[in-house]
């Protein structure tokens, strides 16, 4: 390790590590030795992909930032750049497929391009930084960038102009459209530069909707048996099951509605507010298994559907809202107007649920 | 789909535009476009300040309030204080699952 002092990290970290299983080898440049990567996608990426899609997998799933080559690009081949998130590089080299080119990867810290950009790290200052340091200048021979148009909140291209004698080409904002960007001699239809937001594109970000809202639901589960079970003698089960499991049958139906139906039928579901959206579909799904699900019945049954049809949509419409966060076309303007909005209605809906939960326990101890 | 009408914190001033029409390239809902050699907003309300116009602007003809629509990142916002972030990707654990 002593011997290591003074050395710099930064070149040998290329030489010593194991290859990516992705890469193919690598090709000489006046700048130095670089990898080149498939632009076939295998079965481990595809699995990657899925994990990213489910979990917090992706949260460290990411790729070396630097310089890497597809195909057997010359000084003369453009240059894309991309994040160091694993899912968009792989969608850029998996639509470079008999295209030579260099592609750049910023250290985007393992975050897409689009949100990296809204954060700055996909931005003029890393891009430069990195066309720097690999020295691009000496690997091509042409002083043209095409950096993803989503990239452009990040990116000023004037700025970079100015620090590196690159010109920025906004290319088209799905990497799939690259071929015919660039058979179009680097211009992008109207039709590219738009993004879209179709089912399936809605459908993939829905598990990452579900996952955070029902690793809430054993805390949920608790609180709603204990108080169903509760009586003058302690915590019943029997009490906590009967009462309970409609309830619960309700929390499953709430978060699906907020995370699952309102994002996949979002085009259909009326409204233009996400909470507006979730309260109606949280309304219909709870009237729905309300009505399949046999409430207790008795005294309590109106209590109860009050109970269900009042504190569920609102809780489908918190869920929903939370998906601004994820889609395309919606705004931070937008967002606080609605929670500013809703924020005081659902902690009011909270708080009247909780004096209906009392009254319905005080019916049934007979103090009402 | 459209969000909510009325509500982008855009501002253009026609007087700044020198017609360069890189907000036209670089707006992925097509909030610009050019008339008569300069660019107009003509589809103010699809804007979802992101702030790509603005920062591609030279001129200054353009400003906006770009910044993340995460509900659960505003909310914190307003409890803890501070800019909306969703907490991934910036060395913080704010983020245990979802962002961005």
């Amino acid at each position: 390790m002593n011997a290591a002092k003074g050395l710099k990290p930064v070149s040998l970290a290329f030489v010593t590590r194991k290859p990516p299983v992705w890469s193919t080898g690598s090709v000489e440049t006046p700048a130095g030795s670089v990898r080149t990567a498939a632009t076939a996608l295998t079965k481990a990426d595809r699995w990657g992909a899925v994990r990213s899609r489910i979990s917090g997998f992706r949260m460290n799933y990411t790729v070396d930032p630097g310089l890497y080559a597809v195909g057997s690009p010359t000084q003369s081949s453009p240059v894309f750049v991309s994040a160091n998130y694993k899912l968009s590089f792989d969608a850029l080299r998996s639509s470079l497929a008999g295209i030579d080119g260099w592609i750049v990867v910023l250290d985007t810290k393992g975050i897409n391009v689009w949100c990296a950009a809204g954060k700055g790290t996909f931005g003029t200052e890393e891009l430069v930084r990195r066309v720097k340091t690999i020295g691009l200048d000496r690997v091509v021979t042409h002083r043209n960038l095409i950096v993803p148009q989503l990239g452009a909140p990040g990116v000023c291209a004037t700025a970079v102009a100015k620090e590196t004698g690159f010109r920025v080409l906004y290319g088209p904002v799905q990497a799939k459209d690259l071929k015919a960007y660039l058979d179009a001699g680097n211009k992008a239809t109207s039709e590219m530069r738009r993004i879209p937001f179709p089912l399936v594109d809605r459908l993939v970000l829905t598990p990452m909707e579900i996952n955070p809202a029902m690793k809430k639901f054993p805390v949920f589960a608790a609180i709603v048996l204990i108080a169903m079970g509760l009586q003058p003698r302690g915590v019943l089960f029997r009490e906590a099951w009967q009462n309970g499991w409609p309830l619960l049958l309700q929390g499953l139906g709430s978060v699906l509605a907020g995370a699952l139906i309102t994002p996949a039928l979002l085009p259909w579901v009326p409204g233009r507010s996400f909470a507006v959206k979730g309260w109606i579909a949280g309304l219909l799904t709870a009237a729905a298994i309300a009505y399949g699900a046999a409430l207790p019945g008795g005294g309590l049954a109106g209590l109860m559907l009050a109970l269900t049809l009042l504190f569920f949509p609102l809780l489908s419409s918190y869920i929903a809202l939370q998906f601004t966060g994820s889609t395309t076309f919606t705004n931070m303007s937008g967002t606080m107007k609605e929670l500013r909005m809703f924020l005081p209605i659902y902690l009011t809906g909270a708080a009247a649920s909780v004096i209906l939960v009392a009254v319905m326990k005080m019916k049934e101890w007979g103090l009402l | 789909m459209r969000y909510l009408a009325g509500v982008t914190s855009l501002a253009y001033d026609r007087e700044k535009c020198s017609g360069c029409g890189r907000c036209t390239e670089v707006c992925p809902h097509g909030v610009f476009a050019m008339r008569e050699k300069r660019a107009a907003v003509v589809d103010r309300d699809r804007c979802m300040e992101c702030g790509a116009c603005a920062k591609n602007c030279d001129f200054g003809a353009i400003t906006v309030t770009a910044g993340v629509g995460c509900a659960s990142a505003i909310i914190r916002s307003m409890i803890v204080g501070g800019e909306p972030t969703c907490g991934c990707g910036d060395g913080t654990a704010a983020s245990s699952g979802g962002c961005c």
